[in-house]
Formats: C-alpha cells, structure tokens, sequence
C-alpha cells in the first residue's frame, strides 16, 4: 500500500527541500520504491539538492499537461535502484497546475511506488493546495524560532481543516549549545506550542551544507543530521526509535573541554 | 559568579515561549487582541447582571483542547472568572 506524504512548513527556508531529498533516499535505501516529486513550479530545487539537475528533460507541467508520460519525466537516482524524482518546471508559475491534476496524477503514481513525498513550496497559495491535495499525511518542518513555529501553526491549522489526521513535526536546526544558555527554545516547548506528534529533531549541522553542496543527501551517514534523519525514515517506516540524545554527546564534549580549560586554570 | 534567581533576567527562549503563545492565541481565531478584549468586555457585562465579579483579575484564553484523539483539536474559548460575590446586592 503506498503512502502520500507532503513535506510542507509555511515559512521559506526552514529546510523542506532538504528533508524530503535525505526522507527520500532514506526510504528508498531501506529497499522502498519512492518517488520525490517536487512541486515549487518556478523556483525548482529538489533536483540541485539531490544531484539529479543535469538529467531533465521533461517536467511536472509537461506531464500533468499531457506533453509527455509519466514515466518519461521521471529521473532514475542511480545511487537506489527504487529512488525516483519527477522535477519541477523552473520556467512556469504555480498556476499551471491545479489540485484535481495533481491528485489524478498521485493516483496514477500510487501502484508503482511505497512511498510519494511532495516537497511543498513555502507560502499558502496555489502551490500549497496543489501539494496537500493528493496527500495522505504531512510532514511539518520547522525551526525552533518565533516566525518558523508561526508559520508552522498556521500550516497545521490549515492541514486540519482539509481533514489531515496524521501530522508529525520534524524540528530542524536545533543547537543544543544555544539551548543550554537559555537562548533557544526546546523540543518540548515547540512541540508544547504546536501539540503535534514529532517525529523528529535534526540538529544545525555543517555538514548539511556539505551534503547539498555535492548533491548528495546524506541520509545514513555518521553525521549527527544524517543519523536524526535516517531515525525519521525508520520512523515512517513504523519503527519504533529512541531519539538521539545530541545534548549528551556535546555535553561529554564541554566536560573534556571543561577538564581542559580548569588545568589550565590551574597553571595560570 | 551566578546571579541570585530574583536578579535573572528573562532568558531570551522563555521571551520567545511568551510571545509565541500570546501570538498564535490570536492568530488561532483569526481575531485581533483587541477583540478579544472586546470579548472580554462583553462576558464581563453578561456575567455581571446576576453576580459581582472580579473585572480586573478576570482572564479568557483561546486555546486548542488538549482532548486526545485525532482530529480533536477545535480551538476553545476557557474564561477564568474570580466571582466577588454570587448573589448581587445591588
């Protein structure tokens, strides 16, 4: 049975093109047949992220406009035989495409994959609507900041009033170093705001960067984002994970370093 | 050298805590904090007719029911009224 999810945030910037990328490939090198489908008509980057941006030739609007079948416009990830992305048009605007195309299209992609992850554009317009049409269940991505969580609330508010009843939260760029000063909001006081089901928490990681830099998502690696998203995949995949506990592995850290700086002290 | 507690200053995450709750109470209802306050107002007129209240320590809040359950989370409206006296005297 296949599972429709939409990765969404309302606000820009928050990292929803990068956690449907790493989602993705996660499912997809546990063995699933997954499908990315990038739905930000105009401002299109899901293929950047994943690598995949020099072997387009047919988009989104071609295929729900008819100029071309599905399977021609899907791009075959070489790194997992079961990993597929159906680009976005960079030269079109929202408004190409509407939600009763995009359900039917989620339909015909249905019997051919485990999972469908839409990454949603930022904003409530037209794009939002194309992408939670076909959906199933949603992902909401945030940051633990003021106009991240507003935005986040808001989305879910929308979510639910198209009678979503399967929402998780996925906080992203968490600083645990931050939350230790008292500057940062925690886990629990996000999840306390928006009282949704988390799913999971990816910490502010260089390597992040590093990852979209070279167009390969980084799902599964030793870094700590890709062990927090790798968790989120099992997640999905009806696993029941502890969550990583990033505050004690920096904690440990600041005590060497604390031992350190106090010999030093006592040398001074 | 650690500050007693009643010196702390506010840490910048309980600001944002604070300021989002009272955001997204109002923005949760799609009203203004001054028609909330409007609402306010009219309770405290209602209520008023059949006994004494307290207008100045009275609160309403919006917020989503901590009801567990899918698809279970409309938004409430909870009045916290101090009543001074149940039976009016005037």
């Amino acid at each position: 049975m296949s599972e429709v999810i939409v990765v969404t945030s309302g606000k820009g910037g928050v990292g929803k093109t990068t956690t449907t990328a790493n989602v993705g490939t996660g499912l997809a090198a546990a063995g699933r047949k997954v499908v990315l489908i990038d739905t930000d008509i105009g401002l299109r980057n899901l293929d950047v992220v994943m690598g995949l941006e020099n072997r387009i030739v047919y988009n989104l609007v071609d295929v729900v406009e008819g100029s071309c079948r599905v399977k021609q416009a899907l791009i075959r990830d070489k790194r997992y035989p079961g990993l597929y992305l159906l680009p976005s048009a960079q030269t079109r605007d929202k408004t190409a495409v509407n939600e009763s195309q995009m359900r039917k299209l989620i339909e015909q992609l249905r019997d051919q994959f485990d999972y469908i992850l839409l990454d949603c554009p930022a904003g409530i317009e037209q794009g939002f609507k194309n992408a939670i049409a076909g959906a199933d269940r949603a992902l909401v991505v945030t940051t633990p900041e003021v106009s991240a969580i507003r935005d986040a609330d808001r989305i879910i508010g929308l979510l639910e009033a198209n009678a979503f009843d399967r929402i998780d939260l996925c906080i992203n760029r968490m600083r645990y170093d931050m939350v230790r000063r008292g500057d940062m909001m925690t886990v629990e006081d996000v999840v306390d705001i928006l009282s949704v089901s988390l799913i999971g928490v990816i910490p502010d990681d260089e390597s992040v960067v590093v990852s979209t830099n070279q167009g390969e998502p980084l799902v599964g690696s030793h870094t700590q984002a890709g062990r927090a998203y790798k968790n989120i995949c099992m997640r999905i995949l009806g696993q029941d994970v502890p969550y990583l506990d990033l505050d004690r592995s920096i904690s440990f850290w600041t005590k060497v370093t604390g031992i350190f700086h106090k010999s030093q002290e006592g040398r001074a | 050298m650690k500050l007693p507690h009643f010196f702390r200053r506010k840490s910048s995450r309980e600001v944002a805590k604070d300021r989002l709750k009272i955001l997204l109470i109002s923005d949760r209802v799609n009203c203004s904090p001054e028609m909330l306050d409007m609402i306010k107002e009219d309770i405290a007129k209602v209520i008023s007719r059949y006994m004494k209240i307290d207008t100045q320590n009275m609160e309403i809040q919006i917020s989503k029911s901590n009801t567990y359950g899918i698809g279970n989370r409309n938004p409430s409206l909870r009045a916290n009224i101090p009543i001074l006296d149940l039976h009016k005297s005037s």
